[in-house]
């Protein structure tokens, strides 16, 4: 009815290979970001921040750095977990190193550090595949917490092991420490989300997206075309980590405040980074963040269902809730192998006919 | 084509190359050349070493002894990918098509050699990376127009038959423009009306493009109708060259090729 290309001509290259070329769906990309700029920061709450919105933006940042290393280059990683965690500490160094520096530019030299170790840690990608390229990640994994744990350089000597995220300021309005305002720090990282999807499109749609999926579907075929896959997949590991490494800064200074590295970064968030790219789609934009959004919001709105509406204990709910996302992961699984972008195109090749069944 | 020109201009020259795997050798001073805008077939049976041959030319195998002149110059040890940006291409006898991506993308990745825009151009997509990115896109339309695969365009080549995926690889290679196409089995596992389509479209890419072709095929009534010179191996020795005429008529190679018996 609404959403249908009939009468949508494309006169030019331009226009056919835009990111949204149906017109239905152009408005509403524009209505979301209108939403999530000019009236969320409205409405938006303490609760609302910490265990939704935050969550979710961090998390669509992981999700889309490990989608355009696994997802777009074919590189299995199983050590998102350990960069985010270089992130957060790279984030946490450059606060106290250098306290007059603007919290924006610490997370962006914490995505840079993060790169660096990201592409140090790609080079066995350029001799070993698959499995067992998994298996040589989930090494940095291990090797990067124990390191944060072992050295008390990175947390600056603090009795705890933890690390703390002092007061730092945007425009004179706080974004890290427990006095910042939440429409400040929602603001903060969506603007790095807004960027960094905007980014990553940019990239996967052009030359560069090419060659990484060259590399991911046949890496001879890539080399006989001229694409060396030395750099490629280099350069694939560098952008993932980049993006994973603002995520990691996000989630420790903005969003938690303070971290302990075994209990925020351990090998579980990068199974969750996982799931969440698997589950909305290996290589679409869209798909991290509806991976990202499911795996977020689930056992929030379970909990919200099961101890608020129901009235059972959180003991109950915390195993159930587990039971249910796990099945649910299954259940996605088998019914759309190639997850909720997937679904999510299949319906809108539905709506485009619909009403009329041809 | 060839014989316009008294001494046509070599593009390849091809000098005592050995190839050897461990204790077997693929290929056993071989030489020949492949000349400017010609189509030079290499035949052979089974195991002759015509595709170790073909990728001794585009750099997958080193070979032991030879040399390599491209273009008048001796070549060294380059990596497949520096030889591509050199301005050869190739397809493949099983084709090694970018499944998970459509018509239109993979023959983009055809125009990658050519790209100029750098990482920081392609982030921002503005200026050198989109206006790139069109023009490539106009070259790309071309081919896509030229071996008539329009309505297949935004279809991921995985869903594609057979034929039409043979299609598209051609489209990949031509699209980086290349001096020497190096095509291994274009026809293989077609009918005859695909192979006609198929022989159309090498011989519309030598003369419109002026393309320099070396093609590997079995089918001797392809390879004697399109070939200007033709190159016989068998077990890694070169037992004949010349025009398909010399070559049909060399005892050698119709004993060992065509398998027809003397007395």
């Amino acid at each position: 009815m609404f959403y249908r290309e009939v009468g949508d001509f494309k006169t030019s290259y331009a226009e056919d290979q835009q990111t949204f070329p149906i017109a239905f769906d152009r408005w509403r990309y524009y209505v979301v970001i209108a939403v999530a700029f000019l009236v969320i920061p409205f409405i938006i709450n303490d609760y609302w921040e910490k265990s939704v919105l935050l969550p979710f933006l961090v998390f669509s940042i992981a999700a889309i750095g490990l989608n355009i290393l696994t997802g777009y280059c074919g590189q299995v990683s199983l050590g998102t977990g350990g960069f985010m965690a270089v992130g957060a500490y790279a984030c946490y160094k450059l606060m106290t190193g250098f306290p007059e520096l603007n919290i924006f530019f610490v997370v962006i030299l914490s995505g840079f550090v993060t790169a660096a170790v990201g592409m140090v840690f790609g080079l066995p990608s350029l001799r070993i595949k698959g499995f067992y390229l998994a298996v040589a990640t989930l090494a940095a994994q291990f090797f990067l917490v124990w390191l944060f744990n072992k050295v008390p350089w990175f947390y600056n000597y603090s009795a705890s092991g933890q690390i703390n995220a002092p007061e730092r300021t945007v425009f004179g309005i706080a974004v890290t420490g427990a006095a910042s305002p939440s429409w400040a720090t929602y603001l903060f990282c969506l603007v790095f989300v807004f960027a960094l999807a905007w980014a990553a499109r940019n990239m996967t749609r052009g030359p560069l997206g090419r060659k990484w999926m060259a590399i991911r579907d046949m890496d001879i075929a890539a080399e006989i075309i001229g694409v060396s896959p030395l750099s490629t997949k280099l350069t694939a590991f560098a952008v993932s980590s980049f993006f994973i490494g603002i995520a990691g800064a996000l989630y420790f200074s903005v969003w938690f405040g303070a971290v302990e590295v075994t209990e925020a970064f351990g090998i579980n968030q990068s199974f969750r980074v996982l799931f969440m790219v698997i589950l909305g789609g290996l290589g679409s934009i869209f798909g991290s963040f509806a991976g990202a959004a499911f795996l977020v919001l689930l056992p929030v709105f379970l909990k919200n269902v099961m101890v608020g509406a129901l009235g059972w204990s959180t003991a109950i709910a915390a195993n159930l809730e587990l039971v249910i996302v796990g099945g649910l992961i299954v259940f996605f699984l088998i019914a759309e192998p190639h997850g909720l972008a997937a679904l999510w195109r299949t319906a809108k090749e539905k709506l485009r006919l619909w009403p009329f069944p041809y | 084509m060839s014989e316009e020109a008294a001494t046509p201009e070599v593009l390849l020259d091809i000098r005592n190359i050995t190839l050897r795997f461990g204790g077997v050798e693929a290929l056993r001073d071989i030489s020949f050349d492949i000349r400017k805008g010609e189509v030079r077939a290499i035949i052979g049976p089974n195991g002759a070493g015509k595709s170790s041959m073909l990728n001794v030319i585009n750099g997958f195998y080193h070979p032991q002894e030879g040399e390599i002149w491209f273009k008048g110059e001796r070549r060294g040890p380059l990596k497949p990918s520096q030889i591509a940006r050199q301005g050869v291409a190739r397809t493949f006898q099983n084709i090694a098509l970018f499944s998970g991506m459509t018509t239109l993308d993979n023959i983009m990745t055809g125009r990658l050699t050519r790209t100029r825009a750098t990482m920081l151009d392609q982030i921002i997509w503005w200026g050198r990376a989109e206006r790139e990115e069109y023009e490539h896109r106009a070259r790309v339309e071309e081919i896509i127009d030229f071996l008539e695969i329009q309505s297949i365009r935004k279809t991921p080549v995985g869903r594609l038959p057979y034929g039409l995926q043979k299609r598209v690889e051609l489209g990949r290679a031509l699209a980086a423009e290349p001096e020497l196409l190096l095509l291994d089995e274009p026809m293989a596992g077609m009918n005859v009306e695909e192979k006609e389509d198929m022989c159309r479209f090498v011989l519309d890419v030598n003369e419109e493009f002026g393309t320099t072709i070396a093609l590997i095929e079995h089918d001797m009534g392809v390879v004697m109708d399109i070939s200007n010179r033709v190159v016989v191996l068998d077990y890694g020795r070169k037992i004949g060259d010349g025009t398909p005429d010399e070559v049909r008529s060399n005892p050698e190679v119709i004993d060992a090729y065509l398998g027809v018996a003397h007395d």
